[in-house]
């Protein structure tokens, strides 16, 4: 149950979590420059597949601007997870647990921050794809759903960063986790839509993969317009992702916090 | 949140405490002990000893396997949010956030123990100025040095003005100036403000110079209690060593030095009995010498250290017991 | 030079016992390039059929000599966060004392490197292979590519340790990582050169990882083309790092 005796507590982490992030200009310029820097090459290195009969998009831009979305969610993932890590090897969680602050809180305050890096990133990476010419299709509307739906997702990468934080306390083991998700990622729908992908074996796990749909979630907002069918399947998605993540952290983290 | 206020059960009453980790390894392994309010209370020992898993037990970090303590009244095991409200603690890292100020710390730990916003900045002042830290408290902890985050984590311990103050190793690592400073700081706590102070550290000086009393722990029991005064008068007896003038005399003057006492540890050049009279019987020592005409380039008389209390009761050297577990730590399993 | 020779093998062993006894530091060697290959070459296969894609096999090949020359040059990356690493821990001013002739050492980082990145361009060509990867160059083709790949990984290796020894610190990595990963993406990574538009084309075109490729392709494809220039390209910039790595290294010693 949330009381204000709750929110308060949330509160303070998440303003500790905010503060720290914000510091760190090595967590934040990586995150906003590198899927930017990816977008210009790959907007323009792949801008020829617009030729490709039925492409669904007016430019490769329009359709691979909501890659650095998730490419901002996947370091999301990254920063909770090793700053919870950080806390666990410093020693700061057992400092917070010798206050009367609840353990869920903690989770939440740590995520704060990884929602603030998202949130940020998220205004760049539309404001730079607006300046070089992309199209959101479902407007102003589109665009505010759109950083919505990116900061959902990078709550719900956040969360399974935070897994790994709770369960090994340890940064290098986190940042260890990078290159599988960095495989959930390159094996989606991510580069080309699923009915365009002549492989049939890639275009099945495709369309097993969780993140494909999170992917065109998004995407149908710059593309489409209004797709009821791909946002409900990318909330759904994104909250399932996000339920798992804070189940597995929570439970990891009331294992490491054995406070009576 | 109530601000908590002194009270006469500020004490601890440990009994039959009992942790054990997986693979049946017992850190702690029953010990009994009790601090009155407003004493301090050192816990002393080598690695390994169980001093750390005592000092988490004590302040609900982790539950015990068996036995009970209670701190401030509250059992540990049972009433864990109470005894979290009455108690600070400083435990062996100094946890702190590196990207946060030292003023910003306070606001985080004060909040988080319910302080009133304006009684937050007001404490902040108060105890950065106590720990000597006041120009420093915006700067990000990050750029301070050892001692001024060992500082700092004291301040933070008392943010809430707790009537109990877990110290685990809290000048380990820190030059002689900051140590003394840190010892200084205890002791007006005690003293002056009536804070109770349970203090573990492998250091024999500061047990004996802060300590009203202690309790040696070892292998997860406690071998001896008591004011370091009576711990060391218990075992006793000073000793006396004696380097010969020349070294072919060493054998007759060790016998000489042989009628006085038992032969007690010493330097390679030297031999040394335990007085079994006492530094009283240092003058017949030094007569009975010059009657057999031997000659000493160097004679001194040791008092006993908590050291040699560590030795009577556990057959090891506290330093030398440090070695022993650095060395089973070195040797993989 | 025989004393040169014997640094060089102690450090290399010493490089190269580490790298394989450590899963965290093998494994995103092998991964990372993998993932590339079955994401472009699975993901991205109607990209072939763009009118106008000029290449002589299939997308796999095309993708193969992009992953192959990644590999190459992360291999390099790597042996230089290695450096980076040992300096961090002090092992490598254990090293410099020890060392009776110091660009031994550097030699013996290049050499582990190479053997590292054998490991894996043994393991994507099989993968490649077996993904149905068409090959049509001959014997001498085939080893004109091998060596493409070794003066991508000489070069990005030195560059790592150039940077490594100027850093000290593992901080630096992104410092190794960003440049290595612009040079190999400003380059024909999805399509041919001539595909290309806008900024992207011309950027590429004065990129000499563009002759590498478009090199390696061609020696691939049965079908050379560039090989001069990308031998060039690739000897200059082995020239210019084996300057700027032992500047660093010169500059470490003064430090001492």
């Amino acid at each position: 149950m949330i009381d204000r005796e709750a929110l308060r507590e949330i509160g303070m982490i998440a303003g500790r979590s905010v503060r720290r992030t914000l510091r760190q200009p090595a967590l934040i310029v990586p995150v906003v420059l590198f899927p930017l820097m990816l977008l210009a090459i790959n907007a323009s290195g792949l801008d020829v597949t617009k030729k490709i009969p039925n492409f669904p998009a007016d430019s490769y831009l329009d359709f691979a601007l909501v890659v650095t979305f998730m490419q901002g969610g996947l370091f999301a993932a990254t920063t909770a997870g090793t700053e919870l890590a950080n806390d666990i090897e410093t020693g700061f969680l057992n400092r917070l647990q010798l206050t009367p602050l609840r353990a869920p809180a903690i989770l939440i305050g740590q995520l704060a921050g990884a929602m603030v890096v998202a949130f940020i990133a998220s205004v760049v990476y539309l404001a730079v794809g607006l300046l070089a010419g992309a199209q959101i299709k479902a407007g102003v509307g589109g665009a505010l759903v759109l950083i919505a739906l990116a900061m959902l997702v990078a709550l719900a990468f956040g969360g399974l960063g935070a897994i790994i934080g709770a369960r090994t306390g340890s940064a290098q083991a986190v940042q260890g986790m990078f290159p599988l998700l960095f495989v959930f990622f390159f094996l989606s729908s991510m580069n080309l839509p699923r009915n365009l992908i002549e492989a049939d074996w890639f275009r099945t796990i495709a369309s097993w993969n969780p993140v494909s749909y999170l992917v065109e979630g998004l995407r149908s907002l710059v593309i489409s317009g209004w797709d009821g069918t791909a946002l409900w399947r990318c909330l759904v998605t994104a909250i399932a992702i996000s339920i798992v993540g804070f189940a597995g952290a929570s439970s990891s983290l009331r294992t490491r916090m054995a406070r009576t | 949140m109530l601000t908590y206020r002194a009270m006469s059960h500020d004490g601890i009453t440990v009994s039959g405490l009992v942790r054990e980790f997986k693979g049946g390894i017992r850190a702690v392994d029953g010990i009994a002990l009790e601090v009155q309010p407003g004493e301090i209370y050192g816990f002393l020992g080598p690695n390994g000893a169980g001093k750390s898993t005592t000092v988490h037990m004590l302040t609900t970090l982790l539950p015990p396997t068996a036995g009970s303590a209670t701190v401030a009244g509250f059992d540990v095991a049972t009433r864990g949010p109470e005894v979290r409200r009455r108690i600070g603690a400083a435990l062996q890292e100094a946890a702190l956030d590196a990207f946060l100020t030292g003023r910003e710390h306070f606001e985080l730990q004060g909040g988080l123990h319910g302080l009133p916003k304006a009684e937050r900045g007001a404490r902040a002042v108060e105890l950065l100025e106590r720990v000597g830290l006041t120009e420093a408290a915006d700067r990000k902890v990050g750029g301070y040095s050892g001692g001024m985050k060992r500082r700092l984590d004291l301040a933070l311990a008392l943010v809430h003005r707790p009537s109990i103050l877990f110290l685990d190793e809290p000048t380990t690592g820190l030059d002689p100036q900051s140590r003394s400073a840190l010892w200084g700081e205890v002791a007006r706590l005690a003293k002056q403000d009536g804070v109770t102070v349970f203090l573990t550290t492998q250091y024999l000086e500061e047990a004996d110079v802060l300590a009203d009393r202690v309790g040696i722990i070892d292998q997860g029991r406690i071998v001896a209690e008591g004011t370091p005064q009576a711990l060391k008068q218990e075992i006793g007896r000073s000793s006396v060593e004696a380097i010969p003038a020349n070294p072919d005399a060493r054998e007759a003057i060790e016998s000489v030095l042989r009628r006085f006492g038992e032969p007690a540890a010493a330097g390679p050049k030297g031999v040394a009995v335990r007085l079994e009279g006492g530094s009283e019987s240092l003058g017949d020592v030094v007569r009975a010498l010059d009657a057999e005409g031997l000659e000493v380039a160097h004679l001194q008389l040791h008092a006993p250290s908590l050291d040699d209390v560590f030795l009577a009761k556990t057959g090891r050297s506290l330093e030398g017991a440090e070695e022993e577990e650095r060395a089973e730590e070195a040797v993989p399993s | 030079m025989s004393a040169t020779l014997s640094v060089a093998r102690a450090v290399a062993r010493r490089s190269l016992i580490h790298a394989f006894t450590n899963p965290a530091l093998l494994i995103p060697s092998i991964i990372f390039p993998l993932i590339f290959l079955v994401s472009f070459a699975g993901g991205l296969s109607a990209v072939r059929n763009v009118p106008g894609f000029d290449f002589h096999g299939n997308y796999t090949a095309f993708q193969f000599v992009f992953v192959f020359l990644q590999s190459a040059a992360f291999g390099g990356v790597f042996t230089g966060f290695g450096i980076a690493a040992d300096f961090e821990s002090g092992f490598a001013r254990r090293m410099l004392l020890a060392s009776p002739h110091r660009s031994g050492m550097l030699l013996g980082y290049g050499f582990a490197g190479i053997v590292r990145w054998c490991v894996t361009a043994v393991m994507v060509t099989v993968a490649s292979l077996l993904a149905g990867m068409t090959v049509y160059g001959n014997g001498v083709e085939l080893v004109g590519l091998v060596g493409v790949g070794l003066l991508v990984n000489v070069t990005a290796t030195l560059f790592g340790a150039g940077v490594s020894l100027r850093a000290k610190t593992l901080q630096a990595g992104p410092l190794m990582q960003i440049p290595v990963f612009t040079g190999l993406f400003l380059a024909p990574v999805y399509v041919p050169l001539k595909l290309l538009t806008g900024w992207i084309h011309t950027v590429a075109s004065y990129n000499p990882v563009t002759a590498l490729m478009t090199a390696g392709r061609g020696f691939l494809s049965g079908d050379p083309n560039k090989s001069a220039l990308a031998f060039a390209c690739g000897a200059g910039l082995v020239a210019l790092m084996v300057i700027y790595a032992l500047r660093g290294l010169r500059r470490v010693e003064r430090g001492l």
